[in-house]
């Protein structure tokens, strides 16, 4: 899909735990979202307080509108890459585990499993009186279905990796399932999503890419779906026969509205009741009377973070020397301070700050730009001949960033290290590309020097596919040509162990080698700023965000905005 | 009369195989490929899942083949299957967005026609009167300021501030629940702006040369013989001038649908209006070569058919071509 | 003789006296611009992000702290040449198929008109935006496709200029001196059928302006941190509501520069034109 913010198209997908993931509202829209996270934010929880302390009766009733940038492509998660459609989606069908309020995964269409085999072997229970929304039960035979869609190659999937580990998988019974992994493979539960469940009465014998189900799809999860209007709304309904109880909020409506500027009037309108928030917005556009009675802000750090990459192919950039030296240039302060208006943290490396793999004590790389300058003097840097441009070789110090056209965080982001090191006498020249040329012609065959871009990460640590030295060839993801045999074992004994401090001390020292050889400058971790209409009670924050727990929030009766509508038995 | 006709019709032939050709070319010269944007940067999907992507969608076939193929389709108006994950045929796409597209352009060249033509002729008849000239200041502005700029001001303006109008969108959310005026009336308010605004726009162009047209009647023999007949200047403006001068402003209403519908983009995008302007955008930034080879090709056709449609009006008022003289 | 007529019509239109003397004040500018005593247009100060007009920046700042004033005078470089160079693209491509066309005639003249045709047909706008989005959105990207789009008004111009110019008198004499066709095009006929072009051009430059700014709204204009109007008023209308200042001058800019140049050229296609010059 696309869209003009383009943030939904350059949108990276988390790791395996996608579907986890994606039942997080990705609300903001300046930052790449997706996932949600730790709610460091004072002034949200004191007026939730003060509201909770008041604790109005729950009740049935209202619609929510959530106002998003693009429409969704297609209902069924495996076949959608962009987080529109992940989001709705993520109301209609359930995965088989999902993480609960702190993080810790917990049973979802799955009563319980059994891990056996040292890891080979995961035995699932699934929970017995479970519908579809069409009324047909479900069975361990539609997660068979599902696995078997996935790892089908007709299926025009992006998300077969994880499923390709498994040697193999069977229904035991109605409510058994069973997979068996050919190594042991520690990312291996959290990607039993809602990826892989599929209706198998409604699919069985069809071509999954054409069928109407991506437009029309049937689930077992708390909201079921009503209507879609291209480009224009998805209309969800309460599941009465939800296994966890039937949700309070009667309708979920998507609406699309493409121009940030419009979707912010609506709000102010009242014609949203949610969206996610720009920094400016945020900081200077919410602040008035209106907006602190009528809706409540949060903000947390997003799972995801923007890094300025080197191509470690090009000669300028071989040298770590200069790697550091660039970090040290760049004020990454600023930056935040700048484009995010303070809404973000510094990265440090490839994990976002709070999570259990997080590494604090790693190599950091203030503000100073004299160290710089001495870093690239010893890399054989220095003004030769007074142009005010550092030379070596008779060659000035000159490189190109490229970055995606339909994001002006990032393109801001980019003007403002530009102006950073040019006063340390380097020219860098900012390239704006459409984002499927700029993959397909610069990044995949990796004609480019330097790229700011970001990665959406998530609550399992394994990046292989990012920073192992056999995942360098053309059109793969460590595209910046990272080898570094000590970070390539780590990667590889991480994958297969499971025991969470062994993982955490490979991790830690991946970390410590990453942040020590700067592959990247990793710039900042932004925050998601979702904002949500007073009326709206029960969320409770957590570091998956707001909205894992939709189906719990309700309006009360005398504050609905909307008539009740009547739900079909 | 009907001579006349066929020989326009068979000229649009060959224009329509060069549209298709042109932007056929465009189309696939350019780098890029919409696996990417399928895709995004996906850390789970393998070299090798691309390729299968890509054959699956016949991205390996030789440029002339899939032009061939694509004639082969649209003869049977099958424009093929989007690229986007939806995978539906184009032509649905087109389907649900052409009408409301259709409807603010033509309401919107309705309300061009009935204030740009008075405008117009009545700076003709009062030419560089103190009134002419504010008209065509008046236009200009019009025509000058940015649109997208004037949308959100009066967006402030008449939905923020008063009150009065919906901001965004086609219908309400309550649409369906509506009393039948009251769909009426939610249909029109959502349509008030965008249609006024996009008019507002496009009042230059007709309304100038409609002044222009009527200037040049009015130095015709014809106009000076009515004169010196004693009728009054409405009479001879009215009666005689206008309809004159109306001729040639005929022809120029089929050349504006390409620019009516290209501006659409823009108040599509800024109204939340699911159009085909707003499909034509998505499609071109993921690269959904069908959708905008069928959009390109839809828009080509519909000005086709404007041209067309004037050339038939022109020929019904024009006795010269209706009675076959050469047109 | 021509000369003061022409000037006598258009002294006597305000609007073009002032379409021209707004045209005249832009390329003052727009040339000066490295002269003035103006902040650096790409200078980020951290500390002033989106203040208000005031003494030190009389047009306020943008979202990262720079000079509005300075922005939109730079802006006015870039905007005004992008419009010069996409026109100058288009005058070059209708000038020379027009010439042909109207020149040689036959199945020359009747290839080209359908080409015309065909380009007509297309929703111009749309052409450009596949072909933006498709390569990359800068400047010479930008100006080529305006140009490469906007050429079929100007080729029917000088087609029906040469059609009528080849057959009066003074071709018909040079070429019965035995004058090369070339000599004849480019000599004694090109310099009789300009002054429409030039009239076509002015409205173009205008029609340019535009085209970009609604480019930038779509994101695909001019690319960040060169300043154009169009992508400055695109930032500011992000933030309408509390930065007016970020939005009003670009756009105040572009209506005026577009209306000044559709004033002078309706002006000057006025004085310029016989049939019209006495009419009133």
């Amino acid at each position: 899909m696309a869209d003009r913010d383009g943030d939904s198209r350059q949108r990276f997908l988390p790791k395996h735990n996608l579907s986890l993931f994606f039942l997080c509202l990705s609300l903001s829209l300046s930052v790449s979202l997706g996932g949600c996270s730790e709610d460091k934010r004072t002034e949200t929880k004191s007026q939730r307080d003060e509201s909770a302390a008041s604790h109005p009766q729950p009740a049935y009733g209202d619609t929510l509108v959530e106002g998003s940038i693009g429409d969704a492509t297609n209902l069924i998660p495996m076949l959608a890459s962009d987080s529109a459609s992940h989001n709705i989606s993520g109301l209609i069908i359930n995965g088989l585990v999902k993480y609960d309020k702190d993080v810790k995964l917990v049973g979802d269409l799955a009563e319980s499993w059994e891990v056996s085999q040292g890891g080979l072997q995961i035995t699932f229970k699934l929970r017995r009186g479970v519908t579809w929304h069409d009324g047909h039960p479900f069975t361990a035979r539609d997660v068979l279905f599902g696995f078997q869609t996935i790892t089908n190659p007709n299926t025009p999937t992006a998300y077969a990796e994880d499923f390709r580990q498994v040697k193999k998988a069977e229904a035991l019974d109605d409510y058994t399932f069973q997979v068996v992994y050919e190594k042991p493979f520690a990312p291996a539960l959290t990607s039993w999503g809602n990826l892989v469940v599929l209706p198998k009465h409604l699919l069985e014998g069809k071509d999954i890419a054409k069928s109407e189900l991506g437009r029309k799809p049937v689930g077992t999860g708390p909201y079921r779906f009503r209507e879609w209007i291209s480009r224009d709304r998805v209309i969800l309904e309460a599941n009465p026969n939800y296994f966890e109880g039937r949700p309070y909020i009667d309708r979920y409506v998507t609406r699309v509205i493409p121009d940030l500027a419009t979707m912010f009037l609506e709000l102010k309108a009242g014609g949203l009741d949610l969206m996610g928030l720009t920094p400016i917005q945020y900081k200077r556009q919410t602040g008035d009377r209106f907006f602190q009675q009528s809706y409540h802000k949060y903000r947390y750090l997003a799972n995801a973070y923007t890094y300025l990459g080197y191509n470690l192919l090009d000669p300028k950039f071989k040298d770590k020397r200069v790697r550091q030296a660039l970090s040290y240039a760049i004020d990454k302060e600023e930056i935040i301070k700048v484009v995010l208006l303070g809404l973000g943290v510094a990265a440090t490396g490839p994990y976002k700050p709070g999570l259990w793999f997080y590494n604090p004590d790693v190599k950091k790389y203030p503000f100073n730009p004299a160290k710089a300058l001495a870093l690239l003097k010893e890399a054989g840097w220095e003004d030769r001949n007074g142009d005010g441009i550092l030379d070596k070789d008779q060659e000035p110090f000159e490189f190109t960033v490229m970055t995606n056209e339909g994001n002006p965080v990032r393109q801001r982001t980019a003007v403002v290290i530009q102006e950073r090191l040019k006063k340390i006498g380097i020219r860098m020249k900012i390239r704006v590309i459409e984002w499927s040329a700029f993959i397909n012609e610069f990044i995949d065959k990796k004609d480019f020097e330097a790229t700011i871009l970001g990665w959406t990460t998530g609550f399992e640590p394994d990046q292989y596919d990012i920073w192992h030295s056999s995942k360098t060839g053309k059109k793969e993801l460590n595209f910046i040509s990272f080898k570094n045999s000590e970070v390539d074992e780590l990667l590889e004994k991480g994958r297969r162990t499971f025991d969470q401090e062994e993982r955490k001390a490979i991790y830690s020292r991946l970390q410590e080698i990453l942040a020590e050889e700067q592959p990247y400058t990793f710039l900042y971790v932004p925050e998601a700023l979702p904002i949500v209409h007073s009326r709206v009670y029960g969320i409770e924050p957590s570091p998956l965000g707001i909205s894992y727990n939709l189906h719990r929030w309700y309006v009360p009766q005398g504050l609905q905005r909307y008539d009740r509508t009547e739900l079909a038995p | 009369m009907l001579s006349y006709l066929v020989r326009r019709i068979l000229t649009l032939i060959p224009l329509f195989f060069g549209i298709t050709l042109i932007s056929f070319a465009v189309i696939h010269l350019a780098p890029g490929s919409p696996i990417d944007v399928l895709a995004d940067l996906n850390p789970k999907m393998t070299a090798e899942a691309k390729q299968r992507l890509i054959s699956y969608y016949g991205l390996d076939k030789p440029l002339h083949e899939r032009y061939y193929q694509w004639l082969r389709r649209f003869a049977s108006l099958d424009f093929g299957v989007s690229f986007s994950p939806d995978r539906r045929p184009v032509m649905d796409k087109i389907r649900e967005t052409l009408p409301i597209t259709i409807v603010i352009n033509a309401l919107s060249l309705l309300l061009i026609m009935l204030v740009a033509i008075p405008i117009g002729a009545y700076s003709a008849s009062h030419p560089y009167s103190a009134f002419d000239k504010s008209l065509t200041l008046f236009v200009y502005i019009g025509f000058a300021i940015p649109t997208f700029w004037l949308a959100l001001l009066a967006l402030i303006l008449f939905s923020v501030q008063l009150e009065w109008l919906p901001i965004s969108g086609f219908r309400s959310l309550d649409y369906a629940r509506l009393s039948l005026a009251g769909k009426i009336w939610d249909m029109v308010s959502h349509l008030i702006l965008p249609v006024l605004l996009s008019a507002f726009g496009g009042l230059a162009g007709l309304s100038r040369y409609m002044r222009g047209s009527m200037l040049e009647v009015m130095r015709q023999d014809y106009i000076t013989a009515a004169r010196s007949k004693g009728l009054s200047e409405r009479e001879v403006i009215y009666k005689h001038a206008l309809r004159n001068a109306l001729l040639p402003v005929v022809t120029i209403l089929g050349l504006s649908v390409p620019g009516l519908i290209g501006g659409s983009v823009i108040f599509e995008q800024i109204f939340a209006i699911p159009g085909m302007g707003r499909l034509f955008y998505t499609g071109v930034m993921s690269r959904d070569y069908p959708l905008v080879m069928g959009i390109l090709t839809i828009g080509a056709f519909l000005t086709l058919l404007g041209n067309l449609f004037a050339d038939i009006s022109y020929a019904l008022v024009d006795p010269r071509i209706r009675k076959g003289g050469k047109g | 003789m021509i000369q003061g007529a022409v000037w006598k019509s258009v002294r006597q239109n305000p609007l073009t006296l002032f379409g021209g003397f707004v045209v005249l004040m832009l390329f003052v500018v727009a040339l000066g611009a490295p002269y003035f005593p103006v902040h650096d247009p790409y200078s980020i100060d951290a500390d002033a992000v989106l203040e208000a007009p005031g003494l030190g920046h009389p047009f306020g700042t943008d979202e990262l702290g720079r000079d509005v004033f300075s922005r939109v005078i730079y802006g006015a470089r870039i905007s005004l040449w992008v419009g010069f160079v996409s026109v100058g693209i288009a005058i070059v491509i209708g000038i020379f198929l027009g010439a042909v066309a109207g020149y040689y005639g036959g199945w020359m003249d009747g290839l080209i008109m359908r080409f015309v045709d065909v380009m007509l047909c297309f929703p111009t706008f749309f052409l450009i935006l596949a072909v933006i989005a498709f390569l990359e959105p800068n400047i010479a990207t930008i100006m080529a496709i305006i140009g490469l789009t906007g050429w079929m008004g100007v080729c029917r111009l000088v087609r029906a200029e040469f059609l009528s110019l080849k057959e009066r008198d003074f071709v018909q004499s040079a070429r019965a001196l035995g004058v090369g066709n070339l000599r004849i095009i480019v000599h004694h006929i090109l310099p009789n059928s300009l002054t429409p072009v030039m009239v076509a051009a002015i409205l173009g430059i205008a029609g340019a302006i535009l085209t970009e700014s609604a480019l930038s709204f779509l994101g695909i204009g001019v690319q960040p941190p060169t300043p154009s109007w169009g992508n400055i008023l695109t930032s500011g209308k992000d933030n309408l509501q509390i930065a007016w200042w970020l939005s009003l001058f670009p756009g105040l800019a572009i209506l005026v520069t577009v209306l000044s140049y559709n004033l002078l050229g309706e002006g000057l296609r006025d004085a310029l034109d016989p049939r019209l010059r006495g009419s009133r």
